[in-house]
């Protein structure tokens, strides 16, 4: 086989390849080192597997040689390469970008266990994503869950150990329904692999095994995905892990979760299941409305910066889980488009929050009065990050938020009312944001309004972020490329 | 006939052991029960024709997982202090949970029933496919190291994350100082318990090697054969205490056993890969086709022993090593 | 035989709620992973019931004599690899729980949250 031929298991086998070797590397700067190779090794493979599948339908590849459905399928689709940038792409700029920030935080004792767990993390995400196999699924979901809770509880703080026991409850709670979902579905088709399920699942679909599926496979990933009112997990489990896991996991993690509820639902559910489109929509659609307005709502209240914008990432599921919910190829491409979007505008965010952090101990909205006196570069890109998230035009967020609003109107009377919910939730997103900037730049500081900037590298990793807002506002053209494809590709499954 | 009623007894002591479980307000006597309940299980799995599975829990379930809970409960105590809380929201939740799965088993084929569609697609080919392709009897390990490698690899994975999660976690020493325990000694004062203990480590360890090197031709493999392994170690350090057991095993070698495994195991992929075929194919690996898939499946269950060993290992000596605080 | 035919999977569904009881309705952290642990096995009731064939026996094939009729392999080999995920779920949850109880002197919900909110 070629080397291009090898890519969709090179994405896999990277970084779960050079994760035990990271765990071996001692208590020095090695770990990282090759943690930030193979990650960014990894977002080079995601690149040119994003122009492999640009043009094709799916690029399928049998592991050991066995041919689905007897062995185990990757499948790469531009949806799945998508993924693969922004999981890829966040780890590395928060690798390369946070290495001060990630000093601080984990002790050098944990420094060797910290950076193998991030790698499979990495690899997880990606073995989930690149995925043709409902089983294999959710072997991977689990490699990247139980790595996702050591990230968080990787830090020094103690909050994040009730809040990462909550995820660990509930993330297994969510991953058991989606197994047996799973289990169900094989019991009345014989076969795991997803593409074989939909030719197979036609003959049996209305029976009451396969309905009960459908609720335990959208409800446990809903849960991993925060969904509302399934997000209880997630506030706290962003605001006391460390800055840096909090960037990446809030960049990527939800985000998979949404891809395989997606994916799953289209591939072997629409096709097949009388209904189920009104039925999804009908699920899916008051909780994305509720999503945008209770999450935002409690944003605009909430008193500590990161607990602020985890509220918000709430919301902005809600933004993607509503396109989706419309059913048309429109409102899938802006759902999908918001999730590389908002990857960039919380990544942005969250890494201003961890430059913040190396100055300012507490991160309460109260303690950060006058920190744009004391650290004008952060707080500007910040300024630029929120901008994004609001939906300014000429920033990423903008671009998402345009393309669902002309997918709603598109559905008729229906549509206006939903403007109208993302228009509202905007305002929200415009208030809480000022709040922040309103502290940061209008407040008297307690004490010391000397200038005290975060290290360079980092300050440099943030800016590149938030400059990447700019540019994908501007150019949004290989996001909303493979994005189109992805919704053409899942609508075709629609019946 | 026996064997349906047997079963059917099996079924209702496990609800049984279940309800008790969560009833008792001591959490010493939970874990006891839990224990018991694996054990039903295994033998529950046993019934249903399921020998490796049966193994496995009765090894890791009843076995391993016993140990840490009781390592657990010994750095925070067994009482479970009881307080009035609002029950509706969970019976809510359970009710419509409940109905969604009594209702849906009313179309599922019958236990048992040979044309039920779970039997027809995929696993007859397993079954027929086996001993031509692979050369070898036990089709579970077939599938497991062969056929669906890249999800045994994946829970190699799994487990060597918890393991590394339980260092990470416990690399950080207790704020406070205060009402430190010494070592546990082990039981060398109790001469019977310590010899006799002393004389079963070889046989189980021995049991363990069986399990990873006959794993083709009856039940076994590297799950089994490393959840034994463990448990003769850790029955070592029981007996021997704390200290002793830690010094033939110190934590570095058995973070090497840990990332070693599944290094093999992934080693064993990207060989594939090397050698021109695709990710964790094991046709390249040897020039006779049965011969490779043999050799690569046993590589990769050697791995998985390796890492289950030390993750296992690993995990008892974080939990047992640990200063208790008051 | 109809009722034992169902046996299994309501046996499944029991203890499915027993264990998702013991985590939403108990406030002590051991308690909710023991209860995750009987959810997790009664997963592994409903795919290795799924698997038996009636009159079968174990898929360790023999190579003389007639064939036999063998049991589906594929779900043995799908829970094996699911109670290696449950083992690891619940060391890890054991893990954390010794070190909230360093950190907060206690292991029941409420009280943690309290001293949560003191910080």
């Amino acid at each position: 086989m070629t080397f291009a031929e090898q890519l969709p298991a090179l994405a896999v086998a990277v970084p779960l390849g050079a994760a035990p070797v990271a765990a071996l590397l001692g208590r020095g700067s090695l770990p990282w080192a090759l943690a930030a190779v193979a990650s960014v090794a990894s977002f080079a493979v995601a690149l040119l597997l994003a122009v492999a599948a640009a043009g094709v339908d799916a690029i399928s590849y049998d592991v050991g040689g066995w041919a689905a459905p007897y062995g185990i399928e990757l499948r790469i689709t531009s949806f799945s390469a998508l993924l693969l940038l922004i999981i890829t792409g966040a780890s590395s700029a928060v690798l390369l970008g946070t290495k001060a920030s990630l000093d601080a935080e984990v002790a050098r004792g944990r420094r060797p266990y910290f950076y193998a767990a991030w790698l499979l993390a990495v690899g997880g995400l990606s073995g989930i994503v690149a995925s043709g196999d409902a089983f294999n699924i959710f072997v991977f979901m689990e490699v990247s869950s139980l790595a996702t809770y050591i990230l968080i509880a990787g830090g020094s703080d103690s909050r994040a150990l009730p809040a990462v026991f909550k995820y660990l409850v509930m993330g297994t709670i969510g991953a058991t329904f989606y197994l047996i979902g799973v289990g169900l579905i094989y019991m009345m088709t014989g076969t795991l692999n997803l593409a074989d399920m939909e030719a197979r699942i036609g003959g049996v679909a209305d029976l009451k095994p396969i309905l009960a599926a459908v609720g335990f496979v959208t409800l446990g990933l809903a849960l991993k995905a925060g969904v509302f009112p399934l997000h209880v997990w997630l506030p706290n489990a962003y605001a006391w892990s460390p800055h840096a896991v909090t960037a990446f996991i809030a960049a990527c993690s939800t985000k998979v979760s949404l891809y395989v509820l997606l994916r799953f639902d289209f591939m072997v559910f629409q096709g097949s299941l009388a209904e189920h489109g009104v039925h999804f929509s009908g699920f899916l659609l008051p909780l994305a409305v509720l999503a945008v307005l209770v999450a935002s709502a409690t944003a605009m209240s909430e008193g500590h910066l990161k607990r602020l914008l985890a509220w918000s990432s709430i919301a902005q599921v809600g933004y993607i889980v509503l396109g989706a919910s419309l059913l048309t190829e429109a409102g899938l491409t802006a759902g999908i488009v918001h999730m590389f979007n908002h990857a960039l505008a919380k990544g942005a965010l969250f890494l201003a929050v961890a430059c913040l952090a190396t100055r300012f101990a507490s991160l309460a909205l109260a303690d950060l009065a006058g920190a744009a006196r004391r650290m004008p570069w952060t707080m500007a890109a910040f300024a630029v990050g929120a901008l994004s998230l609001i939906g300014i035009p000429g920033t990423a967020g903008f671009v998402s938020k345009w393309y669902l609003v002309l997918a709603a109107l598109k559905t008729g009377a229906a549509g206006a009312a939903l403007v109208a919910v993302i228009v509202i939730s905007s305002l929200m997103a415009v208030w809480y944001v000022w709040r922040v900037v309103e502290t940061a730049w209008f407040r008297v500081p307690a004490a010391g309004a000397g200038r005290d900037e975060a290290p360079l590298p980092m300050l440099a990793m943030l800016w590149l972020a938030a400059l990447a807002n700019v540019w994908f506002g501007l150019q949004p053209g290989l996001p909303l490329a493979l994005s189109e494809s992805a919704a053409t590709a899942l609508m075709r499954y629609v019946q | 006939m026996v064997t349906t009623v047997f079963g059917f007894v099996l079924l209702t002591l496990l609800v049984v052991t279940a309800v008790a479980i969560v009833v008792t307000p001591n959490l010493f006597v939970a874990v006891m029960l839990i224990s018991i309940f694996s054990l039903l299980m295994a033998a529950t799995f046993f019934l249903l024709d399921a020998a490796d599975v049966a193994l496995t829990e009765a090894a890791i379930g009843a076995g391993m997982s016993t140990i840490l809970f009781l390592g657990a409960l010994a750095l925070i105590g067994e009482h479970e202090a009881r307080r009035r809380r609002k029950p509706w929201l969970p019976l809510a939740v359970i009710g419509l949970t409940a109905f969604t799965l009594i209702y849906a088993t009313f179309e599922k084929p019958r236990l048992g029933d040979p044309s039920a569609p779970v039997h027809q697609h995929v696993a007859p080919w397993y079954l027929e496919q086996t001993p031509e392709l692979m050369g070898m009897s036990n089709v579970v390990t077939a599938v497991l190291a062969g056929f669906r490698a890249y999800d045994t690899l994946g829970e190699v994975l799994v487990i060597l994350t918890a393991g590394l999660g339980v260092l990470l976690l416990f690399a950080q020493r207790p704020a406070r100082q205060a009402g430190r325990v010494p070592a546990f000694i082990g039981l060398r004062h109790h001469l019977i318990p310590r010899v006799v203990g002393q004389l079963l480590i070889p046989f189980i360890v021995l049991f363990g090697l069986y399990l990873q090197f006959h794993g083709e031709y009856s039940p076994g493999g590297g799950f089994q054969a490393g959840a034994i392994i463990a448990v003769g170690i850790v029955l070592h350090a029981l007996l021997e205490g704390e200290p002793a057991g830690r010094a033939i095993l110190p934590t570095r070698v058995l973070v090497g056993l840990m990332a070693g495994g599944a290094l093999l195991f992934c080693g064993v992929g990207i060989a594939g890969m090397l050698l021109g075929g695709s990710f964790l194919d094991y046709a390249p690996l040897a020039a006779d086709p049965v011969g490779a898939q043999q050799l690569g499946i046993h590589l990769v269950e050697v791995g998985v022993g390796i890492t289950v060993t030390g993750t296992l290992v690993a995990a008892f000596h974080a939990f047992a090593d640990r200063e208790r605080l008051r | 035989m109809r009722v034992f035919g169902l046996y299994n999977y309501w046996v499944f569904a029991v203890l499915l709620m027993i264990g998702l009881y013991a985590i939403i309705a108990r406030g002590n952290l051991v308690k909710k992973l023991l209860g995750l642990s009987i959810f997790q096995s009664a997963v592994f009731l409903l795919y290795i019931s799924m698997a038996k064939v009636e009159g079968g026996t174990a898929p360790i094939l023999r190579y003389a004599g007639e064939p036999e009729l063998s049991s589906n392999p594929l779900p043995h080999v799908l829970i094996l690899t699911a109670i290696v995920v449950g083992i690891s779920t619940i060391a890890l949850g054991l893990a954390i729980v010794v070190r909230i109880r360093e950190e907060f002197g206690t292991i029941e919900e409420d009280e943690i949250q309290s001293k949560v909110r003191d910080q």
